[in-house]
């Protein structure tokens, strides 16, 4: 009996074996069908997906350049594993607390005074009844999203500048004294933050607009039967309807708190204002590529990203649980 | 209809706060181009000028007498024309593949394509890339790194999917291959699109800066935003012996002449694409990103 039983269950077995072996087989077969029909598809898609695998997933390798202590000349392999010492090193670097520092600053600063802008002025753009007069706005104030960060800062120099600036030469002329708008460190995250907000305002009140529009025009009609005034229709038709977009969009933005500009900080830096400026990325440029030491300034990099992953993971979340889409 | 007084109270202020955020936001515009067509000798005399009593084409005319911006512009008109066409390509190719429901291993690409959203390893990691890869001081390395976005290729594959499949299916029985279909159906009905997503592409090859700054050390290949940088921020500008060239010219045209007509060269070509861009980007922007 015992013999029959074991001969059964190899029986059994031996068939599981057929089974996932059939299945392996239609699987390979399933696949071998589709590239042969598909085959230009994949083709067309081979360029763009080689972009992602190349550009986008090898750099994935060279965060081991962390462990290791890199140097150009014996190339990634023959570099020495030297483990976590420039994770100990980076972190044990005052330079840490101050890229911290200045991260968090300018990133919070423009969460609280870049915010809300586009919210408002896509409000008032909202109420707008000439439809040319609005039109013109949102032509004029969508261009310098456009523009480069060396123009806009270009522009900035040029006018705030402490010798020739515009600015400054009336400030003389009505009498009053020169002002180091670029080179005062008290006013360098102010100036962060405004140009921030001249650049990229008026580009925010897209989304918002956007939203504006989808509200549904019958609760507005419901609301005036009821007698409510436009600033009553504001406040209980227009503004609980983007409450939401409102809600995710600041979740998002918290999510993105470790990206700060990199290219508008890297081009306003200047000596007296350095140790305020000096970020995550801009450290990693200085230390890494201008200095060589492309290790230690990996570490710097990496930091910011896992955080950066972590946090964008987290908003998402809780975007999620206000029940709407997310970024992903 | 009967307006009330805090309705037209409310209306004036409303009008009155766009039209001063308007008036921020272009004036510093209006006045660089004010100033670059300023006659040099009138600006040199008293540089506080609103409306000069001389207009001048000096400093344009100098500008482009000088070899170092001619070249620079030549580098990011090829980028903005010769880069968007690649970019719209594969872009497009890789959108289209992607929004084919039979495709298999579809789901696959698209959550590999969809995790590069969330990290990024980094400017180290990338620029040995770039080396290793060979790119270093060539245009490929200003084109390559930047050539489609994950965000690019999920809104344009929005848009495909949205196009009936009974003109795909029309098309095949006509005897179109894949390739055909694209290139004959696909490509035309989405002009529009295309259209769009060229004008965003050509805009960031004309603005490339940084990976000039990483990528590039000959002056021959040097775009124009690092030019421009040189010449207007860089507190080192007269170092590089072409830009110092190019904002000394024997004193005549003041340097904040000079520059104000390098911002306004350089901000044009946007300014010219910008009301054609204008029709297609919030609908470009909304795609996917409102369900409406």
């Amino acid at each position: 009996m015992l013999h029959n039983r074991v001969e059964r269950l190899q029986a059994e077995a031996a068939k599981g074996a057929e089974e996932v072996r059939t299945f392996q087989a239609d699987r390979k077969q399933e696949w071998a069908v589709a590239i042969r029909r598909d085959k230009y598809l994949y083709v067309m898609a081979a360029p763009g997906l080689l972009f992602f695998l190349i550009f986008k997933y090898f750099p994935l390798w060279g965060l081991l350049l962390a462990f290791k202590n890199y140097s150009p000349y014996l190339g990634f392999w023959d570099s020495e594993w030297v483990g976590f010492k420039y994770f100990r090193e980076f972190f044990t670097n005052p330079d840490f607390m101050l890229l911290f520092r200045n991260t968090m600053a300018i990133s919070l600063l423009n969460i609280v005074f870049f915010f809300p802008i586009p919210i408002i002025v896509a409000l008032l753009l909202n109420e707008v009844r000439k439809l040319a007069f609005k039109k013109l706005v949102q032509t004029v104030i969508y261009l310098p999203h456009f523009l480069s960060w060396v123009i806009i800062v270009g522009i900035c120099f040029l006018i705030f500048g402490q010798g020739s600036g515009v600015i400054n030469q009336l400030i003389v002329e009505f009498g009053g004294r020169k002002i180091e708008f670029l080179t005062n460190p008290d006013l360098f995250w102010g100036m962060l933050t405004a140009q921030s907000v001249w650049k990229e305002a008026g580009w925010g009140t897209i989304i918002f607009l956007a939203a504006l529009a989808g509200i549904n025009s019958e609760l507005y009609e419901a609301a005036q039967i009821d007698g409510a005034s436009r600033w009553k229709q504001m406040l209980h038709v227009t503004l609980p309807g983007i409450r939401s977009t409102i809600i995710v969009l600041l979740i998002l933005r918290l999510g993105q708190v470790m990206d700060v500009g990199f290219e508008q900080i890297y081009l306003m830096t200047s000596g007296p204002v350095a140790h305020l400026a000096d970020v995550f990325d801009t450290y990693a440029y200085r230390v890494g590529i201008q200095q060589g030491r492309f290790s230690y300034a990996t570490v710097a990099g990496l930091f910011k990203s896992v955080v950066g992953l972590i946090l964008v993971v987290m908003a998402n979340r809780l975007a999620k649980k206000f029940g709407e889409e997310g970024l992903y | 209809m009967h307006t009330s007084l805090a309705s037209k109270l409310f209306n004036a202020l409303n009008y009155t706060i766009l039209t001063i955020f308007a008036l921020v936001t272009l004036l510093p515009f209006i006045y660089v181009v004010i100033i670059s067509f300023t006659d040099p000798s009138e600006y040199l005399a008293k540089p506080l000028i609103l409306i000069p009593e001389h207009w001048s084409l000096t400093a344009y005319k100098y500008i482009f007498s000088t070899n170092a911006f001619l070249k620079a512009m030549g580098v990011s008109g090829f980028l903005a024309v010769f880069g968007t066409v690649c970019s719209l390509i594969v872009t497009s190719a890789l959108a289209y593949v992607l929004s084919r429901k039979r495709l298999k291993g579809k789901k696959f690409f698209l959550i590999a394509i969809l995790l590069t959203m969330l990290f990024n390893p980094g400017m180290i990691p990338n620029y040995l890339l770039v080396d290793s890869l060979g790119l270093m001081d060539s245009v490929w390395a200003l084109i390559l790194p930047a050539l489609t976005s994950a965000w690019y290729v999920f809104l344009m594959r929005n848009f495909y999917q949205e196009i009936p499949d009974e003109l795909e299916e029309a098309a095949k029985i006509d005897g179109c291959s894949d390739v055909g279909v694209f290139i004959r159906i696909m490509l035309p009905v989405s002009v529009s699109a295309l259209a769009a997503f060229g004008l965003f592409y050509a805009v960031a090859y004309w603005n490339t800066y940084f990976s000039g700054v990483l990528y590039i050390n000959r002056d021959a290949l040097r775009p124009l935003q690092v030019l421009l940088q040189m010449m207007l921020i860089s507190a080192t500008q007269m170092a590089d012996p072409s830009v110092a060239a190019m904002l000394d010219s024997e004193r005549t045209v003041p340097p904040e002449v000079i520059k104000m007509a390098a911002v306004v060269v350089s901000s044009l070509p946007i300014v010219i694409v910008y009301p054609f861009l204008q029709k297609y980007f919030v609908k470009g922007m909304m795609v996917g990103s409102v369900k409406g």
